[in-house]
């Protein structure tokens, strides 16, 4: 493990660390309103300050953190798994199979991702609790996500299908099952979790894209995009430069998410 | 020697510095003002304007009859000298000033009026302006006089007749240049589309200062189209432009903090922000939840546990004032000042509830039924200040039990479901008010309006309440006595506040930003706030 990854594990184990004990750290919770001190600097008592209705921003960062860094691998699960069933399949099994799934991804590909996420989430109920709303939001992010990483099985798949080890495992009577369960997903294995971690840092992007849009998570509840929000018409780094703070921590996990990816390419490279 | 010298390059340096002084001075004529635009203008025609930044474009060109005077709210002759208001409010007689031009040379005459008046009335021209007239079925007359002298009568009385002219800018029956043709202090003269707009000097107006000295002092306004407000708020800091005409309490805080000398808070303003329920009888909601939202003990509750206090404060840091109603204190003659903003009270509106046979369990509220009261409030996404008092408001009421979600859409997805599905609970959104007449808001409180948002186009009024409003909104639009339409609208006012089927929350104040470089600005809170004496205003 070369020592840019081992500092990418540490800054993320940290980080998920401080996310899981925001109950502990901000015991006041994230939707606390001091409304007598909004929009404060950085105290005693509110460490990052206060939003701009009087909220506890440490509390709303390390909460949103904890959403973000939960949820966003769950959402990377879920596409990885429709990807690892539209792609890998249809690259083994080829044939009609596969122009079938490769053409319903070239249609999801060519849709304008933002729009339809938008528009989806217009569609749905209005009466959806903040925490349905979190769960909405990457439901819809893993369902709508599993393009590209389909498209890389299915090649992927597609070559193991002719590679000559499998030939000569059917050649001696193997069953497709047993053959897949034993010979062609242990070797897309790697493939796919490299796919599930690429993800990760996509949909935490993702979600910060549609928070800043007003579309992601539902208010009190926070999340990065959420968080993000507040750097909208601020013209200068020294005007309030703790409100930055979410935006440092999103490029910091993601930054030690590609770190590691590309560790992890370059090993198995 | 020396020190005759010395003296002597002194003298010769005051000289020069009473010349430059001089030439400051004198120096009221000329200059450009720079100021944004939001959106880009969609007409030029003064006839066919609806939009903000048409606006905008018609009150720097248009020369109207009669002008509202911003800071005294009372009307002021312009193109008119005089002009006489029938007693049924269905006639008007205008006596015209002579030797006027338009801004090609075309004479101004009667005619002109006459001509504008048709085509305002031109149902095929669809003009918003002109929809303020149409009271009635029926077709305008007018009759020419004397060059001087117009009679113009409408088919049905029309309120606040003579105050509705400030909106109608007079355009040339004769001129080869129609609509560019104008009477007003400035002209256009060059139009980049999504860049700017220049206005130049009307070398033909006819207005001039108590000295006798050609009105405009300026030679010309450049109006760049700039929809970021960070933008603006940027370019004005760095001296690109010269006012900001309606800031953002944020942006207004943000430049009082630096440069306090430069930003005036003129008080409340005409706009409101309110809330609503759904009232609509066929929208897709549970019938247990038309019920809430049908019931006044319910919606009155619901105001009395919003802070209002709290939403001026924090919200709009200071800059904005608790809501009695529809009107604001800045419209001085028609706002009933024997209401006040509704005080926070979460206990005197549990106890309404209770009454009503809501019961409180673990901290949640449900209804006679068992049904737990959720609901949720709809806002415009971008919107800041709404989102900031949407949350304000979530754990306001959940301090009565009442579990609110808050969910953002986009403009045109909101306006659909309020206009056409009724698919909704609660909205949060606010109302401009550009004009002083209860008349112009007919649209919002008859029953039978496409605006009246809580329960638009009823066939026949579904509430008592609701049938006394649009009585009394008829008698004040078929008035010419202003005590009686003044009467009839504190009655309107007073019925909303009982019934709170618009639940206003606060009125913004009118915050703007000026230069020091512009002489003669005295920002106000009506609309165009910084600008409304534009033909008065000169660079230092």
């Amino acid at each position: 493990m070369s020592i840019w990854r081992r500092v990418g594990c540490v800054v993320l184990l940290l980080v998920v660390g401080v996310s899981l004990a925001a109950s502990w750290l901000a015991p006041a919770g994230y939707a606390k309103q001091y409304r007598e001190s909004p929009g404060a600097p950085p105290s005693r008592e509110h460490w990052l300050g206060t939003d701009e209705i009087g909220r506890d921003r440490f509390a709303r960062v390390v909460y949103g953190t904890r959403i973000s860094l939960l949820l966003a691998p769950a959402a990377a699960l879920v596409s990885t798994l429709m990807a690892a069933f539209m792609g890998g399949l249809a690259g083994y099994l080829g044939g009609t199979w596969e122009r079938l799934a490769m053409a319903a991804t070239d249609v999801f590909l060519s849709l304008p991702w933002l729009f339809l996420l938008i528009t989806v989430r217009a569609l749905l109920p209005l009466n959806v609790s903040p925490i349905l709303s979190v769960l909405v939001t990457f439901c819809m992010l893993g369902l709508l996500g599993w393009t590209a990483a389909a498209r890389v099985l299915c090649a992927t798949a597609g070559s193991l299908r002719s590679a000559d080890f499998i030939r000569q495992a059917r050649a001696s009577g193997m069953s497709e099952r047993r053959l897949f369960w034993i010979h062609v997903f242990p070797n897309l294995k790697p493939v796919l979790f490299a796919q599930f971690w690429i993800s990760i840092p996509t949909f935490i992007l993702s979600e910060a894209n549609l928070g800043i849009l007003g579309l992601g998570v539902a208010e009190p509840m926070p999340s990065w995009g959420g968080l993000l929000k507040e750097l909208e018409g601020l013209v200068s780094l020294r005007e309030e430069p703790w409100k930055f703070v979410p935006l440092l921590l999103l490029v910091v996990v993601v930054t030690s998410f590609q770190v590691m990816l590309s560790d992890q390419q370059e090993v198995n490279a | 020697m020396k020190r005759l010298a010395a003296v002597s390059n002194s003298t010769r340096a005051l000289g020069l510095g009473l010349i430059f002084l001089v030439t400051v001075a004198s120096a009221q004529n000329g200059g450009t003002l720079r100021f944004c635009l939001r959106t880009e203008p969609k007409t030029f025609d003064p006839l066919k304007v609806e939009d903000e930044a048409s606006v905008t474009i018609r009150y720097l060109t248009g020369g109207v009859l009669v002008r509202m005077n911003r800071q005294t709210q009372a009307l002021e002759p312009e193109l008119a000298v005089s002009w006489k208001v029938s007693k049924d409010t269905k006639q008007i007689t205008f006596k015209l000033r002579t030797g006027l031009s338009f801004s090609d040379g075309t004479p101004f005459s009667a005619e002109d009026v006459a001509y504008t008046v048709q085509r305002l009335m031109d149902p095929e021209l669809h003009s918003p302006t002109g929809d303020a007239f149409r009271s009635g079925p029926g077709s305008v007359q007018t009759k020419i006089v004397s060059p001087a002298e117009i009679i113009i009568t409408f088919p049905a009385p029309v309120a606040g007749l003579d105050r509705q002219f400030d909106q109608v800018a007079i355009v040339s029956a004769h001129s080869p240049k129609k609509e560019t043709a104008v009477l007003g202090p400035f002209t256009v003269a060059e139009y980049k589309p999504g860049a700017s707009v220049l206005l130049k000097r009307n070398p033909y107006y006819w207005k001039a200062d108590a000295k006798g000295q050609k009105l405009p002092y300026l030679d010309s306004i450049q109006l760049d189209i700039q929809p970021n407000r960070d933008i603006e708020l940027l370019r004005f800091r760095k001296g690109e432009i010269d006012l900001i005409n309606s800031l953002d309490s944020d942006n207004f805080d943000k430049l009082a903090g630096s440069t306090p000398q430069l930003v005036h808070d003129a008080g409340p303003s005409l706009d409101s922000e309110q809330l609503w329920f759904n009232q609509v009888a066929r929208a897709p909601l549970p019938p247990y939840k038309k019920a809430w939202f049908r019931s006044t003990v319910f919606r009155r509750a619901v105001s009395e546990a919003i802070n209002r206090a709290d939403l001026s404060r924090v919200v709009f840091r200071g800059h904005a004032q608790p809501a009695a109603g529809p009107f604001s204190p800045a419209n001085k003659f028609w706002f009933n000042a024997n209401l006040k903003p509704q005080p926070y009270a979460p206990d005197a509106a549990l106890k309404a509830l209770a009454a009503e046979g809501f019961l409180m369990q673990g901290g949640k509220l449900k209804d006679k039924e068992g049904n737990e009261v959720v609901f949720s409030l709809v806002t415009n996404s971008g919107s800041k200040p709404r989102e900031r008092m949407a949350t304000m408001i979530q754990e306001d009421l959940e301090k009565i039990g009442m579990k609110v979600n808050v969910v953002t859409l986009d403009f045109p997805s909101l306006i659909e479901r309020i206009t056409q599905t009724f698919d909704y609970e609660a909205i949060l959104l606010g109302l401009t008010n550009v004009g002083l007449d209860p008349n112009e808001e007919m649209n919002v409180w008859l029953s039978s309006s496409e605006n009246h948002q809580w329960n638009p186009q009823q066939k026949s009024p579904e509430t008592e309440w609701e049938a006394e409003i649009d009585r009394l909104m008829r008698a004040q639009a078929s008035s010419s006595d202003p005590k009686k339409r003044k009467e009839s609208f504190d009655r309107v006012q007073q019925i909303v506040a009982e019934q709170a089927p618009f639940i206003f929350l606060v009125n913004k104040n009118a915050l703007s930003a000026v230069s020091p470089s512009v002489h003669g600005a005295n920002p106000v809170v009506l609309v165009p706030q910084t600008y409304w004496n534009a033909e008065q205003l000169s660079l230092k």
